[in-house]
This record gives structure tokens, sequence and C-alpha cells, in this order.
């Protein structure tokens, strides 16, 4: 299982009801349940991810994240986890705001933007960076957002979400295989995960 | 044991069983208000029941299908049940595992009472006089069966098209009784353009002037009229992409244009024969019964007022919804709605809409998505009932 993956698998108390969005094959889902006897759902837009997730067993539904998470009722899960997608969905404090809604805490994992790898590239090369974590070209990426560690608590504060937990992780040539970042984590971590807690007041 | 190959592997021989009720006082009271015994159901079960009776998996049939839902009846029996690539020894619907039981609707003509059947009263066959039944009504049957074999609770109820809408109606009916529901390419009420497919099928049938109001067991029956329903009804299981692929405008046995009103396409060959090789083994007046049940049906009119979400809120099972990208007599908007009804109610379910283009048909031809889909399903519920959780 992926590095990332690992950090929140460890986040998640056993026995809880998990909500998995963008799941895939559903391998951190298969994980919590075998490990921690969590009740798990998934959400995946891909027809052989959900085929290859339902097969295993687990509770998958076919679509997209926006429109399923809508239907489920207030706080039915204990977790709701986006592994780096966050970068991809369109309207990201809408989405953190329904996760919330429908879950006590909620997970967010997202490749750093501002790992020094990505900063140098910019910086020598003047083209738009292409990493491991970030393997596409401009014109075919996925991902519509750059989110730096830094800018996503700015944006945690200004929603009135409170940051539970926070790691900073650097994986390697393996992505099963990876180290916590304490020491300037915008500049080296290339992931960043955060634990989030229900809205303050204002 | 040795390696089975799933694709031929069979239950091997099977055989046809009676069921009777309602001639001691127990007869049953109809959606519409009248009673009916006795009550023969046709059925069918392959497998072994296990001995807390934890094992049983009803198969519900589809519009026009019967009780034969895998293997043969006798050894030179050159076709094998309806569902024999999904259920046998090794395959999704795994006969080592799960005791299959498949019975005949309320209203066919394969077995159980039907409008051919004869009326106790008149002792010639029912016609028209034959009371409207529901698809409540055949569930309503299945559960008299279900009794009888001395089985509390169903590990799963399955079926696609109208099979699903009896799956549906168990799952909020007797919600006791069902662990798991796996409706297929199918709808909780049917839309406005299913119900006008049915309708010009029935008219078909119905200006057939041997179809004679529905009296015609012994005139002689209204073949050709039944034929054209079946065509029509043949149409709904396809698909424009299909149609092309299968026909296209090909020519049937000739090279140009015949230029009179022979079967001058391969399509149209194909409805002809599709709709006289039904004739041979289907009632016209079971045809109408049972278009009829599927119109009638609107789950969350019977079950929730109006409201489909209320309708789920009496389900505990889980659920397996499936739909197919090219099904447009029951498109994917409709299995949608009644995730998302389920999903209201907090229930676990799983969705996949399977990309196939063979259009509502998808459901009964093979697919290696489904039989996954359908074995890990399975698998995951037998063995929460062997590790004692709750469906919950």
């Amino acid at each position: 299982m992926r590095f990332d993956l690992q950090v929140i698998a460890s986040w998640i108390e056993p026995g809880s009801k998990v909500l998995d969005l963008g799941c895939r094959t559903g391998s951190l889902l298969t994980h919590l349940t075998e490990q921690k006897g969590i009740k798990g759902t998934g959400i995946e837009i891909d027809e052989d991810a959900v085929g290859e997730a339902i097969a295993k067993g687990l509770t998958v539904i076919h679509g997209d994240v926006y429109e399923e998470i809508e239907d489920y009722p207030d706080g039915l899960f204990d977790y709701v986890i986006l592994s780096q997608t966050l970068q991809q969905v369109a309207d990201p404090a809408m989405l953190i705001r329904e996760m919330l809604r429908v879950g006590r805490r909620c997970v967010v994992s997202f490749p750093n933007f501002t790992h020094y790898k990505n900063r140098l590239q910019v910086f020598f090369l003047g083209q738009a960076p292409v990493s491991r974590e970030l393997p596409y070209q401009w014109h075919n990426s996925p991902n519509i957002h750059v989110v730096p560690i830094k800018d996503f608590r700015r944006f945690c504060r200004e929603l009135n979400v409170p940051i539970v937990r926070e790691v900073a992780i650097s994986t390697d040539h393996l992505d099963t295989k990876g180290r916590i970042i304490t020491f300037l984590p915008n500049l080296l971590a290339t992931f960043g995960i955060f634990l989030l807690g229900q809205p303050e007041e204002e | 044991m040795t390696a089975r190959d799933d694709s031929t592997a069979s239950v091997g021989q099977v055989r046809k069983q009676d069921f009777t009720f309602g001639e001691d006082g127990d007869e049953l009271t109809l959606d519409c208000g009248r009673t009916l015994a006795p009550v023969t159901l046709a059925f069918e079960t392959c497998g072994t029941l296990n001995a807390d009776r934890s094992n049983a998996i009803l198969v519900c049939h589809a519009l026009t299908g019967d009780s034969h839902v895998a293997g043969y009846y006798s050894p030179d029996d050159p076709k094998p049940g309806w569902w024999d690539r999904v259920v046998g020894p090794g395959k999704p619907i795994d006969t080592d595992k799960y005791f299959i039981i498949c019975s005949n609707v309320i209203g066919g003509c394969m077995g159980s009472t039907g409008p051919q059947s004869n009326d106790p009263l008149t002792a010639k066959p029912y016609g028209t006089a034959f009371p409207v039944v529901t698809i409540a009504d055949m569930v309503r049957c299945q559960r008299r069966l279900i009794d009888h074999l001395g089985i509390d609770t169903l590990l799963a109820v399955v079926g696609g098209s109208v099979g699903g809408m009896q799956v549906l109606d168990w799952s909020v009916r007797y919600p006791n009784r069902v662990r798991a529901a796996i409706p297929l390419a199918t709808t909780t009420k049917h839309s406005a353009q299913a119900i006008a497919f049915n309708e010009v099928a029935r008219q078909a049938i119905m200006a057939d002037p041997k179809w004679n109001g529905g009296d015609y067991y012994e005139s002689g029956r209204p073949e050709h009229g039944l034929a054209v329903a079946r065509m029509v009804g043949h149409i709904t299981y396809l698909s424009d992409e299909s149609m092309r692929h299968k026909f296209d405008r090909r020519l049937q046995d000739r090279c140009e244009l015949s230029f009179d009103f022979e079967a001058d396409f391969q399509v149209e060959s194909y409805l002809r024969y599709q709709g006289n090789k039904f004739v041979e083994r289907f009632d016209a007046n079971s045809f109408l019964y049972l278009t009829k049940a599927a119109d009638y049906f609107n789950l969350e009119n019977r079950h929730g007022n109006g409201s489909l979400v209320a309708a789920f809120s009496r389900a505990s099972c889980r659920y397996l919804v499936v739909s197919f990208t090219s099904d447009w007599l029951y498109p994917t908007y409709q299995s949608r709605a009644m995730v998302k009804a389920m999903k209201k109610n907090g229930l676990d379910v799983s969705f996949c809409e399977i990309e196939a283009p063979w259009g509502h048909d998808a459901f009964l031809l093979p697919n290696e998505r489904l039989s996954t889909l359908l074995r890990g399903f399975l698998d995951r519920v037998s063995d929460d009932v062997a590790g004692g959780a709750h469906a919950l």
C-alpha cells in the first residue's frame, strides 16, 4: 500500500465508519477492514476499479464524488477520506464542507506543489514541473489546482476548519516507503496529509 | 476435486417440482382484492441447503422466463436453463456453496397457476377471468414457497428486469427475511415509454381475432398477435448499436430488394423468427397479465406513499445494484434513483454501471464484469453470515 495511505490508515480508529472518495480498487478500505474492523464505503468513477473493488467484497458506488456524496445523511461516517484527489476537484471548499457534513472528521492528502524539485524545474528550466507525484504535462493533466502545503493551511483557516493533525511526508522511488518530514515541509515534503475536524462557529 | 472449467460446468440434471397451496383455507389474497385457490408454483432447486438453512438464494426470472434457471432436464436435453452461465458449480452463483431456488411466477404459463390453468369453478381455463396479478402477488407466492421449504431467511434474492422488480419488492416487503438483494437492469417503476411498448404488444395480441376475448384454448391460439408482441418486446431488449452490429441493413437470403413484403432485411427475419419461436412456448394471455404486472409496479407508491426514500426505509438488507450503459428500457438513471434512496437511508449499497453495447439484454449475456461482481458480493454476504455479523 502507498505510504501516504499507510499514514492515513494509522489515524483511523478501529471500528469506525469510513467513506473513501475516489477509492480506486479499494486497497485502503481493504486494509482498514482487515486491520481495524472498519465499515467502509467507497466512491469511484472508473468502472474497472469499481468492478475490482466490489469483487473484493467492498461496498462501492460507481459515480462522481460530488454527486454521490450529496445523498448521504449528516454524520453517517466517522471519517471521510480524500487521498490525492484534492488537486483535481472543481470546488475544494464545497467538497470539504460536504465531507464534514457527512463525516465527523475528514482526511485530505495531496501532492505538495512547492516541493524543491518542482521549484527547481520552474526556476532553472523555466517549465511546468513534471515529477513522480505530478507526472503530467500541462496539456494532459487532470490536476486543475496547484496545492502547496502552506496554502492548504491558510485555506483551512479561511474555511474555519480546524487542523486536528498534520503530517508531511516524502516518498522515495518506491511509493510504499517514505519518511515523515518535520524540517521545512513546504520545501522538502512530496505530500501533505491533514486530518480536519468540524468547522468552528464564526 | 479437479479444477473445473467455469464455462462448461453444470449442475447437471434438475427436476421441475410443484408446490400447491390455498386448499386448506390459506388462499392467496391478491392486490386486486380477489382471492385465489388453489395456487400451484412450479419451481426448481439446485445445490444443497445447509444444516442451518442459511445458504438459500432465490432467483427471480424476468418477464417470460421460467423456473428452469440452470442444468438440464435429461441427459439428451440440448439446452440448459436460462442462467446456466451464472448458476452452477464454481460459477458466480455457486451451487457448491449455495442452495438456489427459482420458481415460475403466478400468472405465468410454465407450470405455475395462470390464465391457462383450469378454473376450479368451471373446470375450464381461466382465460381473462383470471385475476390481474401484481409483482407483489408474485412475491407473496414466492414467500409461501420459501416457508414451505423451511427457510426463514434468504441469503440473497437475485433477478434482472421484471425479476429485479421482485427482488426490490422482496427487500422492502419482507426485510427480516432477506440478507442481500441484487436487482439487475431494473427499475422501481416503469417509465411511460416502457408502458407504451407493453401496450403496443398487448394490443397486437388483442387485435388478433383468434384472441377472442382471451377464450381461445379450444378454438386455437392467437399466434400471430403473440408473435408481433414478442417482436415489439425484442426491439426494446436490444440497442441501436447492437442492431447495427448484428444486422445493419444486410439482406436476408437475397442479393437485391424483393419489391414485395417478404422479410428483405436480416433484422426482419430475426424478429419473425423470434416471434414464431416464442409462440411455441408461451401463452398469449400470460403475456397480457405479466406485462400488466410490470406496468403496475411502483415501489414508492406501494411502500413509501409516493416517496422512494420512505419505501427503502423499510429495508435492512445489503444491496448490489447493476445497470448497463446501453439499456434504454430501464436506463441507468432509474438505477441511480434507487441507489440514491438507499443511500439516504444509510443502507449498505454497491452500484456499478457496466459498459455494454447490447441493450437491456446485456444482463443475460456473458459478462465477465457481472460475474465478478456477483461472486465477490455473494462471498462477502455469506462470509458475514458465517462470521455471525448482521447484514447491517
